[in-house]
């Protein structure tokens, strides 16, 4: 059971939180003026790092606010976590 | 230590209270403790604790267990057990004990309270942080409790400290990451034979530590040679251990070792009056305190040989064992009725496997140890590798057997795993532990390698010329020893195993004797049997009474989300495929969600109940999906938005009355309300008193028929539905379930999310491209109805299908064929499957919706079923079979 640090609540149980993968993946304007391909790297295309990511969860069963969040994929640690459109913290590596 | 009265196999017996089973029975000289699963030899004990594979018991008294290891049963007045044959069993009677929870955040988790855990406990107490200790057996002191020393009092009187918790026979069974463990404390079976109801017979901890110290200790090792394991043969410091403490059965011994321990024990056994012809030991030159202090004491010491062979006496224990070469040569036989062997320590290093740590061999210890020490976990002690300075071992497992000699060497006592099977397993080709275990079976079994392990892989290592560590490395998972799963629920059985969802209306359901359906963690009525109907015949005179008199249908459950702000109707028109920002006050309308990828993953009606003010409905499982998807994209994506949504569910009862009689219905629930089609018109929605309570009338429909649902506060859910039941008694009104609300759906082919969908349909490919808006510039999903993959021929698209036997209902996710019949020989082509399947009383016969590539220009096309005992024919239809003219909906 991962702990997880939600940056209005503080440190809780995963149980209370949902996944939304890689933070920073933009909906892109214009969508209809992008090719096949580039629309795709949007929708399907993520960096999947070993190592520190930004990811995004959202406390649905606490504050329901979505956040960013370093966290490691090898260990599962957890860096800073962040709101969003706020000045992203270092990767903790 | 005083005196209780114990039953084993149906005998009565007498042992000291807390000793262990297997240290009783050796003390009433009992040896043979059971036969093996699957070769019926006669098996002893052969550990001390956790790692004992052959002496396994059902306890029958008390709460019982099956499966347990003798040596971690303590003895209580009237304990009960019976020898477990390689197979437990449960006890047919509900165990009536309480298990519970607990959680701890602490500075520092200890796991075990040897001298190593003391001292660290000790280290940290002193520092001020917060420590816990953990250790599996009934007191601390690890190694010095078995070898009836004193613990240093310094370490003891540290478990008393006020910043320190000890709990004893509280085992970790499992460590994760972020330093989180989870542990079981056992609480009463060392108190009595009873069944506690008063407080929790295990409670099951969960620790989360900034820091975890990994003081585990390690377990002794058997060696591999020929009837290795008869009553008598067993792990030298388990020997020494009872027979030191009194439970000694045996007269002579000889000790079989590859390391010093061996000495120890030897001398421990002589020092307690047990003759010890001789110790055997692999190495050519040992040496050492250990080894000096045999030497002083006498006994007998052979270098350079090993045990190849043992004999038995009529009963099946050890007589004799013949010691020889490590090629097996020159074997001679030494009388003793106990052979005490030392094949080395093997650490306890699952729990750091657990989190990913691979453990390092070490060939002066020949023993795969732990080192670590990081800001998370540190490792101490015999995990460590630090076993004393006396203890260099030879790197051996078991001697050169013949092929005869092999078929009874044990690798794995309770799999019955042989020298043999493991030798076919090498000649086989493999060559990884994990291959070597999966062909053998040896670790599977409640041993799960914590004497195997280590074992097998030198024995990989002898046969192929290489160390253990050229083999591989030992990995682990939770949990490290048995446990109950009832220990694992805790509380939460029964009721309280998951949240039960239930309406206002729910008690009204329940008495009408409806069986309920499970939707998420709903309950909703699946159908009101009347007069002792089956399911289906309910189910045909629900259907009937909604199409032809009034039906009435609980629909609480479906998810609500209120929405409202300036921008809602903005934001809707992103998260929808359809238009809702053109929507007139007091108007509801369908809408479909899609995900960035175009498919579908979401339906309901959302109706604007002001300017700045909606109310959206979601599928009855997907609601708490849809608000983190709504709130993603306004906290993330668009926060200049100006719009709030709520979870309304709970708060709001709705009550659908469905038929051609729901107007007359309506217009008695609410006299003030005009009920012409003229001024309520269809997806319209009317405020008025119904039953005398404020409602929101909505004329939704999701039948085809005229139907209204009535919206109401929560709390007045079961007034209006008991209103509706009273008023509409000579209308014959109907009550019908989620399965009549499924048929009738689907004979107007609307589609259910989850059921005609999997996340891989677009609009599109449910014929639903009339909702997709041509006019928004965007809205989420839109751009990837264009991708090349969503866009081609061929994808698989709704439509219904009809048997050639309508009175055949095709079983939801049967496969079909084209064009084939019972004569058509194989290959045959698969074009799609079955998403919904029903008898109907509309249509007089059974119909079908299925997903079919390129389905929609298919109409006509026939088509097979192959069924298991049959081929069943059909055709390709249109997915709306009832009133596709929608003139019903009006009344």
């Amino acid at each position: 059971m991962l702990h997880i640090p939600c940056p209005y609540c503080g440190p809780r149980d995963e149980t209370e939180f949902h996944y939304g993968s890689e933070a920073h993946v933009g909906y892109p304007e214009n969508s209809s003026n992008l090719t096949d391909e580039e629309w795709a790297k949007f929708v399907f295309i993520r960096s999947n790092p070993k190592g520190w990511m930004a990811e995004r969860w959202v406390h649905s069963a606490g504050c329901r606010r979505w956040f960013n969040v370093w966290r490691n994929t090898i260990n599962h640690e957890f860096g800073p976590s962040y709101k969003p459109f706020s000045q992203q913290p270092k990767s903790p590596a | 230590m005083s005196t209780v009265n114990f039953t084993f196999d149906g005998k009565r017996y007498s042992g000291e209270k807390g000793e262990s089973l297997a240290s009783a029975l050796l003390r009433n000289g009992v040896l043979h403790f059971t036969d093996s699963s699957y070769k019926n030899r006669p098996r002893g004990v052969m550990g001390l604790w956790v790692e004992e594979t052959n002496a396994l018991v059902n306890i029958d008294s008390g709460a019982g267990e099956p499966m347990k290891p003798a040596t971690t049963v303590e003895l209580v007045e009237g304990l009960v057990a019976r020898s477990a044959q390689g197979v437990g069993d449960l006890p047919d009677t509900r165990d009536n004990s309480r298990y519970d929870k607990a959680n701890r955040h602490v500075d520092v988790l200890v796991v075990g309270a040897g001298t190593a855990g003391l001292e660290e406990a000790k280290k940290f107490s002193d520092q001020g942080k917060s420590v816990i200790v953990m250790d599996d057996k009934p007191t601390a002191g690890g190694h010095l409790v078995y070898l009836g020393q004193r613990v240093p009092t310094e370490l003891l009187e540290v478990l008393a400290r006020e910043n320190v918790t000890y709990l004893p026979r509280t085992t970790v069974q499992g460590l994760y990451d972020q330093g989180f463990s989870v542990a079981t404390e056992r609480r009463t079976d060392h108190l009595d034979a009873k069944v506690h109801t008063e407080m929790s017979r295990i409670r099951t901890w969960h620790v989360r530590a900034e820091h975890t110290v990994l003081a585990t200790g390690a377990f002794q090792r058997h060696l591999v040679f020929a009837n290795n394991d008869r009553p008598g043969i067993m792990l030298s410091h388990a020997a020494a251990t009872y027979v030191a403490s009194g439970a000694n059965p045996f007269k002579t011994a000889v000790v079989v070792t590859v390391d010093n321990q061996g000495y120890r024990d030897a001398v421990r056994l002589s020092n307690a009056g047990v003759t010890v012809n001789a110790i055997v030991d692999i190495r050519k030159d040992p040496s050492g305190p250990s080894v000096d202090a045999a030497k002083s004491a006498g006994i007998q010491i052979i270098t350079g040989k090993t045990a190849i062979d043992s004999c038995a006496k009529d009963a099946g224990t050890v007589k004799c064992v013949s010691i020889g070469n490590p090629d097996g040569s020159d074997a001679a036989c030494i009388d003793s009725d106990l052979v005490a062997v030392s094949g080395g320590w093997t650490p306890i290093v699952h729990l750091a496997t657990f989190i990913g740590i691979k453990p390092t061999w070490d060939a002066k210890l020949a023993a795969f140890v732990v080192k670590r020490s990081d800001a998370l976990t540190s490792t101490v002690g015999m995990l460590a590798g630090e076993f004393g300075g006396d203890d260099d071992a030879a790197i051996f497992f078991g001697p050169k057997l013949s092929s005869e000699q092999a078929l009874v060497a044990f690798v794995d006592y309770q799999r019955d795993a042989t020298y043999r099977d493991f030798k076919r397993a090498i000649d086989a080709g493999m060559r990884s532990i994990e291959h070597v275990k999966r062909y053998t079976a040896i670790g599977t079994a409640h041993d799960q390698g914590k004497t195997s392990g280590t074992t097998t892989m030198g024995l990989i290592g002898q046969a192929l010329g290489k160390a253990p560590n050229e083999i591989g490395s030992l990995t682990f998972r939770p949990p490290y020893i048995s446990i109950p799963f009832a220990a694992l629920a805790g509380r939460d059985r029964g009721l309280l195993s998951d949240p039960e969802r239930t309406t206002p209306i729910h008690s009204w359901h329940v008495a009408s004797g409806a069986p309920m359906e499970d939707v998420g963690q709903w309950k909703r009525p699946w159908f009101f049997p009347k007069n002792g109907e089956n399911m289906h015949a309910a189910v045909l005179r629900e259907c009937a009474a909604v199409r032809e008199d009034v039906g009435v249908m609980d629909a609480s459950t479906l998810g609500k989300i209120d929405i409202q702000g300036k921008d809602a109707g903005q934001f809707l028109d992103m998260i929808y495929t359809n238009m809702f920002s053109t929507l007139k006050v007091g108007m509801s309308r369908y809408g479909l969600m899609c995900g960035v990828d175009g498919m579908v993953f979401d339906d309901g009606v959302t109706t604007r109940i002001s300017e700045n003010h909606w109310l959206m409905t979601t599928t009855t499982g997907g609601a708490a999906k849809v608000l983190d998807w709504l709130e993603e994209w306004l906290q993330t994506e668009w926060p200049h938005l100006e719009v709030y949504c709520t979870s309304v569910t709970e708060q709001i009862s709705t009550v659908a009355i469905v038929g051609p009689k729901s107007r007359e219905l309506m217009s008695r629930l609410a006299p003030a309300l005009d009920v012409t089609n003229e001024s309520f018109a269809f997806m319209e929605n009317k405020h008025a008193d119904v039953a005398g309570v404020p409602a929101r009338i909505a004329r939704i429909s999701f039948s085809g028929e005229l139907a209204y649902e009535i919206n109401v506060p929560a709390v007045h859910g079961l007034h209006i539905w008991e209103s509706v039941m009273a008023q509409g008694a000579d209308l014959n009104i109907t009550p019908y379930g989620t399965e009549t609300m499924h048929v009738l759906r689907a004979e107007k082919g609307f589609v259910i999310v989850g059921q005609e969908t999997d996340g891989t349909q677009t609009p599109q490919d449910l014929d639903m491209d009339w909702i997709v808006s041509k006019k928004k510039d965007d809205f989420i999903g839109k751009r990837s109805f264009s991708r090349a993959d969503t866009a081609r021929e061929g994808r698989h698209q709704l439509v219904g299908i009809l048997a050639d036997d309508g009175t055949y209902v095709i079983p939801e996710g049967a496969y079909l064929v084209a064009g084939a019949d019972a004569n058509t020989p194989p290959p045959v082509k698969h074009i799609g499957y079955i998403t919904s399947s029903y008898d109907s009383a509309a249509l007089g016969r059974s119909f079908a919706l299925a997903l079919v590539a390129n389905g929609l220009a298919r109409k006509g096309e026939k088509i097979a079923i192959p069924m298991a005992d049959r081929v069943v024919t059909g055709v390709i239809t249109d997915s709306v079979f009832v009133d596709k003219e929608n003139t019903r909906r009006d009344g």
